[in-house]
């Protein structure tokens, strides 16, 4: 595989095949977390590691997975790895597993993780898998970071859990609340297809 | 979650206050995905609904009688899975074997939802707020009632849309959540009656 090549796959779902802006993937079990950018990187460093790995993985195995069970194998692949990922959060930071409570688990079913795993990783190399999943990881983590910084610093004047903004600042509470996540992603998906104007494929 | 809240209430506050869709934001795929008739928006919601009602107390009895006393809680995610998949699988098929009316209804939108995280969520979510049988049974069903009434009201809202004039940066998946937003705000209303988090 020439090293342009894979330059490309992994700059690709960092910018213009961005599975959050273009492909609406994955925001399900994510989502729920942005209202804390603490908690946030906690959950996408969760999700990077569990697609890059069982891209790895699936890759590596896609010769000895008969077709019609694959999906119920991926699914194992990819249960083991963020099953890691619970037992090393509780392990050693209990009150980060407890906050974020079932969203852990629910990785497992984050489109992202199936799905670049079913529409790369069945037919590519395991290292060119290996670094589609990490980009799409990535291209995944800085907007959703993007949106708790968002949500965070206006609904709680804070970052990282540090005040940032002095007491002058009321925190809007619609922002930390479910329907501040819906608002904070609808105009960050409009502003990004506005400004790069893209023709993108309608969910 | 304290066992004290009675069952009922959980039922309630899973259908209007803490709807599983509006504030946790699970199955958002297939709501965005899916939302655009009204009536494959009822089909997935009834589907839905059948698959959390079953599923939920059905992992309940699992986690409780088999992975406790064997110390494989740890091992929960896999086992959930497993169990929702094979229950997904049976039922479409018993359905398509037999009924094929029913099947052509519900059953073409059984194998969307394996993965769709309303189902897996339900369940570790009863896990964690520590329900009794019942109780889950009432917050799986609840959970489905509130999931089918949020993609129904997407489904009727975009239909309208659709001789909207809106933006066309913000047209399909923008728009759909800018109303899921409102959705949110409207279902938060009923947060007076009844608080379970």
């Amino acid at each position: 595989m020439a090293k342009s090549k894979l330059l490309k796959t992994f700059t690709e779902p960092l910018g213009k095949n961005n599975p959050v802006f273009v492909q609406i993937l994955g925001i399900c079990s994510t989502l729920a977390v942005t209202n804390k950018v603490q908690n946030t990187m906690v959950m996408v460093l969760g999700v990077t590691f569990a697609t890059a790995l069982s891209a790895w993985t699936v890759s590596l195995l896609r010769k000895l997975i008969p077709s019609r069970i694959r999906m119920m194998v991926e699914t194992m692949i990819i249960a083991a790895y963020v099953i890691l990922v619970d037992i090393i959060l509780k392990a050693y930071y209990p009150e980060m597993w407890k906050q974020l409570g079932p969203y852990v688990g629910l990785i497992i079913t984050n489109c992202i993780v199936m799905g670049r795993v079913e529409a790369f990783a069945l037919t590519n190399k395991p290292l060119p898998s290996l670094v589609d999943g990490l980009a799409s990881g990535l291209g995944y983590a800085y907007v959703l970071l993007l949106i708790s910084v968002v949500r965070e610093l206006m609904g709680s004047g804070s970052l990282w859990g540090y005040r940032i903004l002095g007491s002058w600042w009321t925190n809007w509470a619609i922002m930390i609340m479910p329907p501040g996540g819906f608002f904070i992603l609808a105009i960050a998906i409009w502003m990004i297809r506005e400004t790069v104007g893209k023709e993108v494929s309608h969910a | 979650m304290p066992s004290h809240v009675s069952a009922f209430a959980v039922f309630f506050a899973s259908i209007f206050t803490s709807n599983i869709l509006l504030t946790n934001y699970l199955g958002m795929c297939s709501f965005l995905a899916v939302s655009k008739e009204m009536k494959t928006s009822v089909g997935l919601g009834a589907a839905v609904t059948f698959v959390l009602a079953v599923t939920t107390p059905l992992n309940w009895l699992v986690y409780h009688y088999l992975l406790i006393p064997f110390n494989l809680e740890y091992l929960r995610f896999i086992v959930f899975i497993i169990v929702i998949a094979a229950f997904v699988q049976l039922t479409e098929m018993t359905l398509e074997r037999y009924s094929e009316p029913l099947y052509q209804s519900l059953g073409i939108f059984l194998p969307l939802i394996t993965v769709n995280c309303a189902i897996l969520g339900a369940s570790l979510f009863m896990v964690i707020r520590e329900y009794t049988f019942v109780t889950s049974l009432l917050f799986g069903i609840g959970s489905g009632i509130g999931w089918l009434l949020a993609i129904v009201a997407m489904s009727g809202i975009r239909t309208k849309l659709r001789t909207a004039n809106i933006p066309p940066a913000l047209e399909g998946p923008g728009i759909s959540l800018i109303i899921a937003g409102f959705m949110a705000m409207a279902f938060m209303g009923f947060s007076g009656m009844i608080a379970v988090s």
